[in-house]
């Protein structure tokens, strides 16, 4: 029997595989917190704010109060997230040293690097991101992304953003699969995406990491049609905390992802639940409200 | 080596089902994902993957699993229980409110036993009847704080238990299907062998 070795890729990677096929909800208080475990969750994420909250309230928004964090890791057994700006190394070193289960590098937030996101690499708890594109993925991963999300647009209610994202990145996969090996180096340039990463999904004839679906999911439906096109999970923002009824959407959501092609069932689950969050037209957004584009 | 085909149904509420269906694959076997107690008439073994406990337990409740796999476990077929696996598949847990326990095994476990996240770590392990160590892949994991008499203790790392069997179950603290190494699947095989040979 040899010494332990702690923060290996694998266990970093090997986290969010034991989370597929799960909802990973926000929550910003402890109360919140329960009923996410209460209904299914296999992870919060503890949050100053939701997103949709976040965008009305405009200003820059930042790594959450730690006592809210602990409020949470204390309140529940299951995984805590929470989130970091884009680049901030202090921010994400705090989060390490509370004994965080995983960081969300996010987009979210504001970023504090306009230029870099965060070396996770060297640290020993895993990190997320996300993503729009497998350019975009593949960077992250690149720069030690141990789970990604593609990255919908948060607190919006809308699922379009998502489905955009997520459809996106599956093709690119495919297509990256089908490629020839001479035709990596020129698709890794006009993807912006690290040659060594794309070689990986190539061989594996997927993503090495799981991938997530955020960013508008507000019904049961929306969470089930994400797995359909197919995501790992899902993560849902504003959508059960901003509904009318958060335990009801909460089951809901939980179930209607592991149930995701038993429609009958779906259809069940959405009976009575009241009504969802109130959403956003993309149209009516404007573009420095966009916060999927805060990311390079 | 156990190379008869068998259909090992794979407790697909939540979790880590893929990595286990893969390795299943890899040996030449037929996984089979269940969702709904009806499928679970129709396979040899079962596994319930690592995943969130809490998660996986209240899908099953809600989804009439949890008489179904006492049932199947009552009919001696084969369980393996990775991670959560082994949480669901315990007698009572240390120190929980509201265990989620199948009440199979006489284990009593103690859940996230080795600290969280940050504390998730990859050790070489000891294991009865293996004779080279084993790539153990510990996240949040459990340990096994006590047994009963008829539960074999398999290996143990830092004083605390993280494998064992009894009769027709197997559970690990650590996660088999996050390595290359089939040795506990191919021990799980080899269960499911002799039971099967016992039904013909």
């Amino acid at each position: 029997m040899t010494d332990r070795v702690t923060g290996t890729e694998r266990v970093k990677r090997g986290m969010a595989q034991m989370q597929k096929g799960g909802v990973i909800m926000d929550v910003v208080n402890k109360e919140q917190a329960k009923i996410a475990e209460e209904a299914g969750a296999v992870a919060v994420m503890a949050l100053e704010k939701v997103p949709s909250d976040i965008r009305a309230a405009g200003g820059v928004a930042r790594m959450a109060d730690v006592s809210i964090v602990e409020e949470v890791m204390e309140a529940v057994s299951i995984p805590v997230m929470a989130k970091v700006r884009i680049g901030h190394i202090v921010e994400a070193r705090i989060l390490e040293s509370l004994g965080v289960d995983y960081i969300d590098e996010s987009e979210v937030l504001t970023p504090a690097d306009d230029l870099f996101h965060l070396d996770k690499k060297p640290f020993t708890v895993p990190f997320v991101c996300g993503c729009r594109d497998l350019g975009e993925a593949a960077r992250r991963i690149g720069e030690g992304a141990s789970m990604l999300r593609t990255k919908g647009e948060p607190g919006t209610g809308n699922i379009v953003e998502a489905v955009r994202h997520l459809r996106e990145v599956q093709s690119q996969v495919r297509r990256i699969v089908h490629m020839n090996e001479d035709e990596l180096m020129t698709e890794a340039k006009n993807l912006g995406a690290p040659f060594e990463i794309l070689m990986q999904i190539k061989e594996a004839g997927r993503l090495p990491v799981v991938n997530f679906a955020a960013g508008g999911v507000a019904t049961p439906a929306d969470a089930a049609l994400m797995m359909e096109l197919g995501a790992d999970g899902v993560f849902v923002g504003s959508g059960i905390f901003k509904s009318k009824n958060p335990e009801k959407f909460a089951r809901s959501i939980v179930e209607a992802t592991t149930y995701y092609q038993d429609y009958q069932k779906i259809g069940e689950l959405s009976k009575d639940l009241g009504e969802a969050m109130k959403g956003i037209d993309m149209k009516t957004l404007r573009p420095e409200d966009r916060m999927q584009d805060r990311s390079f | 080596m156990n190379r008869n085909k068998y259909r090992i149904g794979i407790l697909s509420m939540q979790g880590a089902t893929e990595e286990h269906a893969s390795q299943l694959c890899a040996l030449g076997q037929e996984p089979v994902l269940i969702k709904n107690k009806e499928m679970l008439e129709n396979v040899d073994g079962l596994i319930i993957p690592g995943g969130e406990s809490t998660t996986i337990w209240r899908l099953m409740k809600k989804n009439s699993l949890i008489e179904a796999v006492q049932q199947f476990a009552q009919l001696k077929k084969p369980i393996f229980g990775t991670c959560a696996g082994l949480v669901l598949l315990g007698k009572s847990q240390v120190e929980t409110e509201e265990p989620v326990s199948l009440k199979l095994m006489d284990i009593q476990v103690k859940r996230n036993g080795f600290g969280r996240q940050k504390d998730s770590f990859e050790a070489n392990l000891d294991v009865k009847g293996m004779k080279e160590g084993y790539p153990a892949v510990f996240i949040r994991a459990p340990y096994i704080a006590s047994v009963g008499e008829n539960v074999e203790v398999l290996a143990a790392y830092d004083n605390k238990i993280v494998a064992a069997r009894q009769d027709n179950l197997l559970v690990a603290a650590f996660h088999p299907e996050l390595t290359d190494d089939n040795r506990f699947l191919e021990l799980f095989l080899s269960m499911v062998g002799e039971k099967s040979a016992l039904i013909i």
